[in-house]
């Protein structure tokens, strides 16, 4: 158990972690304002990431640039996002819980198969951004600058997104609907365009995280599920609905995930869900959650 | 026939009633729910084997087993109101104790379908005392996350699951006592299979069935309608809860049991949780708040199913289209579109008599 | 019958019910009233089991309830109607009473009858008691807002109690409604030879019908006493009825 070894790991828990994050925000912000758990929300981060290759692909005579690719990636899926929930979530809003939950798993079959038509079944690349090419060696081991660049915009977003929400007049109202969406709409609060633009923002982070993966990960169909599987376990560490019980939760994973492999590579698959179930029987609104009765 | 109210001990002058009148004009039982509807299906489903083709018989089996299983998952959705993400659990446990029992330790079928359900029913009672202190959606993710800790264990444990390539060539039951029912004789493996299988599941069905319409059913649907008045009609939800969680965990123990000796072999994919979505969907699909609505579900998508993926392999898509158009339009599901449909015939039917 | 001591209950350091006190007498009618926020729903929590108390005993003929959870409470001989309409909306009326009268009996462990034929006549017997004959078959979600109100009554009453706790059982009702219900609620607790515990914001309800009244205010007990000496009382006075007295 060397020094080398222990940095590498907690480095590549980190990164895992600030990229959860980003992922996860989007999930438990909706879940908080909306009580709708989005299991699209996966998608949403592999259209994301096919939408950066995609455009890189169309930018590529031109000079491949990565950042706007990126940004383009976020805003399709933010309006994909808004057309989702304008034209047909809204909808759903009065009935059971159940049935929103089911209307976003028709999105994961929907979207899934879709990427597959439009992009195939084979594993997609896109290379790193020029200016975070290589790295630098840290504590015996080499961090790649393009890792440490996710392990800072994580904790930005957290603290924008956490001043935003405490600050700002617009953040008054999602906490204020958190608590008590009725009361918000007979308060002439607009409740309809906040949900949409909760669900647009939390898109367009999922696109983003998308996005920014792709420098490290392949493109595959599947991603989206393997995301959201973690995406869940990091926000019900952290507490559904609560922003910073998201960014804690998913440096636990992901640092639990991280040492988990190097002490027992065979139940690491065990391990995580274990580690969800024991969070839900000990303290079910997580970390940072709201005691529920 | 009149009964004595019941006292508690403590002396009080016995309340006076008002005099009986005529009971209240509605037969105690209406017509429609005196048909003996599971032996209806039962013999109607029986000629299969017969009349239809091999590959007829083959689909009819799987959806006789999927039927089972929806119908245990409704006894947790539609009666009691508990959204378990996590039933393919029990599935998969009966799936794999049945398996495992019959191929590596050479168990009979009759001892190793009991087994497969008492198995399934052990660790519902264990994983369901920890889900029923919860609620709502986190009472879903807890189903969820054991349900993924077996298919975790299922992957891994090569030793005893056979790891990522599960068991194969799970064998058949020993049906050769089956030639002596007048015509089974000519019936293939798969034929005789298909009896066996409709009539375990028939018999679970009626279980179930006489489960939902029992004043322990009827407590399930109080809990389901209002979890605070219940308690406080003096009932012990947990309690109820936990049973209706152990006794839908049994069947659908059972029912994977079957399933893994259908496909000839068992898979973590049997647990894997797409298959609880899959069964959820086919709940839904048919309507889950009528007892009939799970396997006219389970028919229709296992029908679907075969019919699309021989077209194309772009099947989730048209799932997840069926689903919408499930939500959005036909939230009563098949059974339900159908009783809206009779309503809407009667009341016409009554304007031109009147 | 019911007595009650010193009960407190705090939430996050705010004290919602602060050291009250209260006896009631079998077969007495008793109200319990306040402002909105006095503590009159977290009292009737604490008694019915709904919240469990930081202090204190509730005492339920004879035997110490305190803490029990609401089944075993109900099931001890305590019913309870609540202020927010709680009924069983998908099944039909008789079935709502059924479901009341089989949990009741302890038929909850009957896995071979037929609920629908279990004791259909009292449930019937139960529903003419209180008016709802002609909507047995209805469902009950589907029913006005004053009937819901008589099926919640039907509800507790089918548990056969010995204490009855209504939570503001003529909220939302128009004076007609009131009248009608008042009146049924006096009829079966004399029947029945039942004890009373209820709030109430309508004073004329509470002065026509109640025996005793306990005033509550900022969690405290202000004033108990006969309906004359409480509204005399110049505390009360002061702090609720205002001009009304």
């Amino acid at each position: 158990m060397t020094v080398s070894l222990i940095a590498a790991q907690f480095l590549s828990g980190l990164t895992t972690a600030m990229f959860l994050f980003l992922i996860a925000s989007g999930l438990s912000l909706v879940f908080g304002v909306m009580r709708v758990l989005n299991f699209a929300h996966g998608s949403f981060y592999m259209i994301g990431a096919y939408m950066t290759w995609q455009v890189m692909q169309w930018l590529q005579p031109a000079g491949a640039s990565f950042w706007l690719a990126a940004l383009a990636a976020g805003a399709t899926v933010a309006l994909l996002g808004g057309v989702v929930e304008r034209l047909l979530l809204r909808h759903l809003y009065g009935q059971e819980e159940l049935y929103q939950l089911l209307f976003t798993y028709a999105l994961v079959l929907i979207l899934g198969d879709a990427a597959k038509y439009i992009w195939g079944t084979g594993q997609l690349s896109v290379h790193r951004p020029p200016v975070l090419d290589g790295g630098f060696h840290l504590l015996g081991t080499t961090l790649p600058f393009y890792n440490l660049f996710i392990m800072l915009v994580g904790p930005a977003i957290a603290i924008g997104g956490g001043l935003l929400l405490s600050r700002s007049s617009a953040g008054r109202l999602l906490r204020a609907a958190a608590y008590d969406r009725e009361m918000l709409g007979a308060l002439g609060g607009n409740v309809g365009m906040l949900y949409t633009g909760m669900f647009v923002v939390s898109s367009f982070l999922a696109g983003l995280a998308g996005a920014l993966i792709t420098p490290i990960v392949s493109v595959v169909p599947g991603m989206d599920v393997q995301v959201i599987v973690q995406a869940f376990i990091v926000v019900v560490i952290g507490g559904l609905g609560s922003f910073w019980g998201t960014f804690w939760g998913a440096v636990i994973y992901g640092l639990t995930l991280s040492f988990g492999i190097l002490a027992f590579p065979e139940f690491s698959l065990f391990s995580v869900f274990a580690l969800m179930a024991v969070v839900l029987m000990v303290r079910p609104w997580g970390l940072f959650g709201r005691p529920i009765r | 026939m009149s009964i004595q109210l019941s006292r508690p001990p403590a002396a009080r002058p016995p309340a006076s009633r008002p005099p009986a009148g005529p009971p209240l004009a509605r037969p105690a039982l209406p017509a429609i729910r005196r048909v003996p509807w599971t032996l209806l299906v039962f013999l109607l489903l029986l000629p299969l084997p017969w009349i239809g083709s091999r590959y007829n018989t083959f689909l009819g089996t799987e959806i006789v087993i999927d039927a089972l299983f929806a119908v245990s998952l409704n006894l947790l959705l539609g009666t009691t109101g508990l959204v378990s993400f996590g039933h393919v659990a029990y599935f998969g446990i009966g799936a794999y104790v049945c398996g495992i029992l019959m191929k590596t330790y050479g168990v009979s079928f009759a001892i190793a379908f009991p087994a497969a359900g008492l198995g399934a029913a052990a660790f519902s009672v264990v994983f369901g005392y920890f889900c029923v202190r919860l609620t709502k959606i986190y009472f879903a993710m807890l189903t969820l996350a054991f349900s993924q800790i077996i298919w975790a264990v299922c992957f891994k444990w090569n030793a005893v699951t056979g790891g990522d390539q599960g068991i194969a060539d799970v064998p058949f039951p020993n049906m050769h006592w089956m030639a002596a029912i007048p015509g089974a004789e000519q019936l293939s493996e798969n034929g005789r299979f298909y009896l066996l299988t409709l009539t375990l599941v028939a018999l679970s069905v009626a279980a179930i069935g006489q489960i939902t319409r029992s004043p322990f059913g009827r407590m399930l649907t109080a809990i389901r309608d209002n979890r605070e008045r219940a308690a406080f009609i003096g009932l012990n939800v947990r309690a109820y809860e936990l049973a209706v969680f152990v006794v839908a965990g049994g069947f659908a123990g059972l029912s994977g049991a079957l399933y893994g000796i259908f496909t000839r072999g068992v898979f973590p994919d049997y647990v894997f949780w797409p298959k609880s979505a899959e069964v959820m969907i086919m709940t839904i699909l048919g309507g889950m708040s009528f007892f009939w609505g799970p396997p006219v579900g389970a028919l229709v998508l296992v029908w679907l199913n075969q019919e699309i993926t021989n077209y194309t392999q772009y099947w989730p898509f048209v799932l997840g289209t069926m689903l919408l158009v499930l939500l959005f339009a036909l939230p009563g599901g098949v059974l339900g579109g159908i009783a809206r449909l009779a309503g809407a015939l009667q009341r016409r039917v009554a304007r031109r008599d009147a | 019958m019911l007595e009650i001591h010193g009960l407190h209950k705090s939430f996050a350091g705010f004290r919602a019910v602060n050291d009250v006190s209260l006896t009631v007498e079998s077969r007495q009618i008793v109200a319990v009233i306040g402002p909105n926020g006095a503590g009159k729903s977290t009292f009737f929590n604490l008694i019915t089991g709904h919240l469990r108390p930081d202090g204190g005993r509730v005492v339920l003929g004879g035997r110490d309830i305190t803490g029990l959870p609401p089944h075993r409470i109900c099931g001890l001989g305590m019913g309870r109607s609540f202020q927010l309409t709680n009924i069983f909306p998908r099944l039909t009326v008789l079935q709502n009473v059924q479901a009341a009268l089989l949990a009741h009996r302890k038929r909850g462990r009957d896995f071979w009858s037929r609920s629908e034929l279990l004791f259909r006549d009292d449930a019937e017997a139960l529903l003419r008691s209180i008016g709802l004959a002609a909507v047995a078959g209805a469902i009950a979600g589907t029913l006005a807002y004053g009937n819901q109100k008589q099926l919640e009554l039907g509800i507790a009453l089918a548990s056969d109690p010995s204490v009855l706790l209504l939570d503001e059982p003529t909220a939302g009702m128009s004076a007609g409604e009131t009248h009608e219900t008042i009146s049924l609620l006096q009829r079966i607790a004399e029947e029945r030879s039942l004890t009373l515990l209820f709030t109430e914001h309508d004073m004329a309800v509470v002065f026509r019908v109640a025996q005793k009244i306990a005033v509550l205010y900022q969690g405290r007990k202000l004033a108990e006493g006969p309906p004359e000496a409480v509204r005399a009382n110049p505390e009360v006075r002061r702090v609720y009825l205002g001009e009304h007295a």
